[in-house]
């Protein structure tokens, strides 16, 4: 098909349209060529990090989600300041860069434990903290009677120095209504966002699909990524991602996807439409590659080998994706949907490899640190 | 790159071996993608297939020690076991020993119509062994297809039974074998062979007991194991060799790509990358013009991979399986069964047509 277009950029209709009819490899040859004009030279970029998740106390409790306990739960938990160190350390002596530092919304926390805990790890290490995504730093502010804009500001002179783009799902509050009720609304996410681009920090932005969602709800969150970053242009890089159902309440819904979980006790709610089948792989690559095609102020994609393995990560670097993610020396809100592919970062840098590509290691900020 | 090439698979004319190296050497997967399903689509339209089968391995226990293999074992080794017929039969019937009078016109209790049975040379079972287990299984379930043996078993059966080819697939096919899978294949390059598979049957063997299978009547598969420590061009050598036997017999049904899996085999090494599974599909099906089907097998490729490959000239995944040793031994990372659902998704996602096919690829049913 062609595309008729005053400004190179298309438009919210015709990504509709190419997202609904055109194939799949077309769509791939596309982005692909985007993707070498952004990224010559078939380099495949990854971060050294660790995702420390320090609690899985949540009041949300999102049906996707299988991470989440209550409070009183017998294995939920919050990690001690020499936990989370440890952690640190580890990762730092595996040539790590990067701590992701996310965790529920716990109602016992307020915004003093989280720049406590901020200090003494600037104290102690030489790390970037990449930390928060959006639904966490609005329940900090809440709790503690701030906006959102002096939340950032204290968590930033705290030792914050980015934010990830979790959270985001699906921006539209649609879905979020049936998703995650309880989770902040679209244009809170964008706020987050915005204030943190506008106090100098960059982010990332994400976007969970495969749920319940439509062509036109992920054409609306692509636009309003976009929207955005040419306000601010403090996007790193997005990432999308394909709904997990295993031991989650959506992917429980007589779909036979997911395991029974007895713990839910929330109040009654309006009948979830079921998600049938998770999204399949020609799903996920139509969206990555429509996303590099679509997001053309945002420099980097990334592939996701957490939720996709590693052979469709590296299918996805020939449809837009430039990024293989993080390393990821720990993982537990992926895992505990049951999907777990046990990756080293050999592992990673092979499969780069083997995919045709040159593997690079990154800082926070797509910096290039190390060639292998 | 691939002008040439390209204008020549359009056509319908036969492409080189050299030519097939270029194609797999090519970073443009979208045009090798696009080549592929052409041919694939004139072959076979927008159909791919699936069947509703189930894997039995008699026995782990193998004379032979390929270095690639991580399921065989040694009579009287840790984890060593072999079924006896009865308990072959109770699995088919999923826990009855026959069809049931109500049930005579399924194939089997559980609704599946064909049974893919390969397993390790057993330095002890007589031949007799295999043609009775073979005439059991038709016996209790008259209306199951056996696809059983590969080409290594074959031969094997002839050597201990002193019988020659074509006696030895005569007499099974008299007690009721319908048709063979393509294992053993591996790479049928010398030079690899011998440090991959030495005490294993020669690439010429192979291809022999194939040529008097086809001769006495018996449809078979083929396969082509990559990914190990061979090189494109043993590759390509591997499926020249299919397509000249092809030529003179028509016997293959399907070629079927296995990718090489690491875990706990004597070679290790790594998983094949996911784009290099999409080309192998994808130059199998050019090269291979008198193959009627390419199929993406789920197990090997992971679900993911497999559907895709059906967008690059692939128009079977196999089927429902149910139970599955040999590349779970070796580190496989699927499950080991998919129900017909799953898979009419994978396939109706993936902007084919699911068509449910029965052992010689006629339709049982089409899914709209």
């Amino acid at each position: 098909m062609t595309i008729q277009n005053n400004d190179n950029r298309i438009s919210r209709r015709e990504a509709l349209t190419l997202f609904r009819e055109a194939d799949l490899l077309g769509l791939g040859m596309w982005a692909d060529i985007i993707k070498k004009e952004l990224h010559p030279d078939e380099i495949c970029t990854f971060v050294v990090d660790r995702n420390i998740n320090y609690t899985n106390v949540c009041i949300n409790k999102c049906t996707f989600c299988a991470f989440w306990r209550d409070e009183e739960s017998a294995d939920a938990y919050l990690l001690d300041k020499d936990t989370i160190f440890r952690k640190i350390d580890e990762t730092i002596e595996l040539g790590g860069t990067q701590i992701l530092i996310q965790g529920g919304l716990h109602p016992a926390l307020d915004i003093f434990y989280y720049t406590d805990l901020l200090s003494s790890i600037k104290e102690r290490f030489d790390i970037n903290v990449h930390g928060f995504s959006p639904p966490e730093i609005c329940y900090m502010a809440d709790a503690s009677d701030l906006t959102i804009g002096e939340t950032i500001g204290i968590l930033k002179s705290a030792g914050l120095d980015s934010i990830p783009g979790g959270g985001a799902e699906i921006l539209s509050d649609r879905v979020r209504e049936v998703l995650s009720p309880k989770k902040i609304k679209s244009s809170r996410w964008l706020e987050v966002m915005e204030a943190a681009h506008r106090l100098g920090m960059r982010t990332t932005a994400t976007m969970m699909f495969g749920s319940i969602e439509t062509a036109e709800d992920i054409i609306a969150h692509l636009d309003a990524i976009r929207r955005l970053q040419d306000m601010t242009g403090g996007f790193t890089a997005f990432i999308p991602w394909s709904f997990q159902p295993g031991n989650t309440e959506l992917g429980n819904r007589d779909s036979g996807l997911g395991i029974s979980r007895s713990t839910i006790k929330t109040n009654p709610r309006p009948p979830i439409p079921n998600p049938s089948h998770a999204a399949t792989a020609v799903e996920y690559l139509r969206v990555l590659a429509l996303s590099r095609i679509y997001l053309d102020n945002i420099e980097n994609i990334q592939a996701s080998w957490v939720t996709q393995g590693l052979k469709m990560a590296q299918v996805a670097l020939r449809f837009g994706a430039n990024d293989f993610g993080s390393t990821m020396i720990e993982e537990n809100v992926v895992a505990s949907t049951g999907v777990s592919y046990a990756v080293t970062m050999n592992d990673i840098i092979s499969a780069i490899r083997s995919a045709g590509f040159l593997p690079v290691q990154r800082d926070t900020y797509y910096n290039l640190l190390r060639f292998f | 790159m691939l002008s040439g090439i390209r204008e020549k698979v359009l056509a319908g004319k036969r492409i080189t071996e050299e030519e097939a190296l270029r194609l797999y050497e090519t970073d443009d997967i979208f045009t090798l993608g696009a080549l592929a399903s052409h041919v694939a689509g004139k072959k076979n339209g927008r159909k791919a297939y699936f069947i509703r089968n189930r894997h039995i391995n008699p026995t782990n226990i193998c004379v032979n020690r390929c270095k690639f293999c991580a399921f065989s074992r040694s009579q009287g080794q840790e984890g060593a076991f072999e079924l006896t017929i009865d308990e072959i039969i109770e699995k088919i019937g999923g826990g009855q020993k026959t069809a049931g009078r109500g049930q005579k016109k399924t194939a089997a209790p559980h609704g599946f119509s064909e049974v893919h049975i390969v397993g390790g040379l057993h330095p002890e079972w007589p031949f007799e062994h295999y043609l009775n287990m073979i005439s059991a299984i038709k016996k209790h379930f008259p209306k199951l297809h056996i696809k059983a043996f590969t080409a290594v078993e074959i031969d094997y059966f002839s050597k201990i039974s002193g019988r020659s080819l074509n006696d030895t697939l005569t007499a099974l096919k008299k007690n009721g074998l319908g048709s063979m899978p393509g294992g053993g294949a591996e790479i049928f390059s010398e030079g690899i062979r011998n440090q991959l598979c030495p005490e294993k049957i020669p690439g010429d063997r192979w291809i022999e007991v194939m040529e008097a299978a086809h001769r006495v009547g018996i449809r078979t598969n083929a396969t082509m194991l990559y990914g190990h420590i061979e090189n494109l061009a043993d590759r390509v050598d591997h499926l020249s060799r299919l397509r000249s036997l092809q030529d003179k017999t028509k016997g293959f049904q399907a070629f079927i790509p296995l990718a090489y899996h690491p875990k706990n085999t004597e070679i290790e090494g790594s998983y094949t990358s996911g784009i290099d599974d999409l080309k192998t599909a994808a130059v199998s099906r050019i090269f291979l013009d008198n193959f009627a089907h390419i199929k993406a097998y789920w197990i090997m490729l992971g679900e993911k991979i497999s559907q895709l490959a059906l967008m690059f000239g692939a128009d079977d995944i196999d089927g429902t399986i149910i139970e599955e040793k040999i590349t779970h031994s070796a580190g496989g990372m699927t499950g080991e069964k998919l129900t017909a659902e799953q898979l009419v998704n994978l396939i109706q996602k993936a902007g084919k047509t699911a068509v449910e096919r029965d052992s010689f690829y006629k339709t049982v049913r089409t899914y709209r």
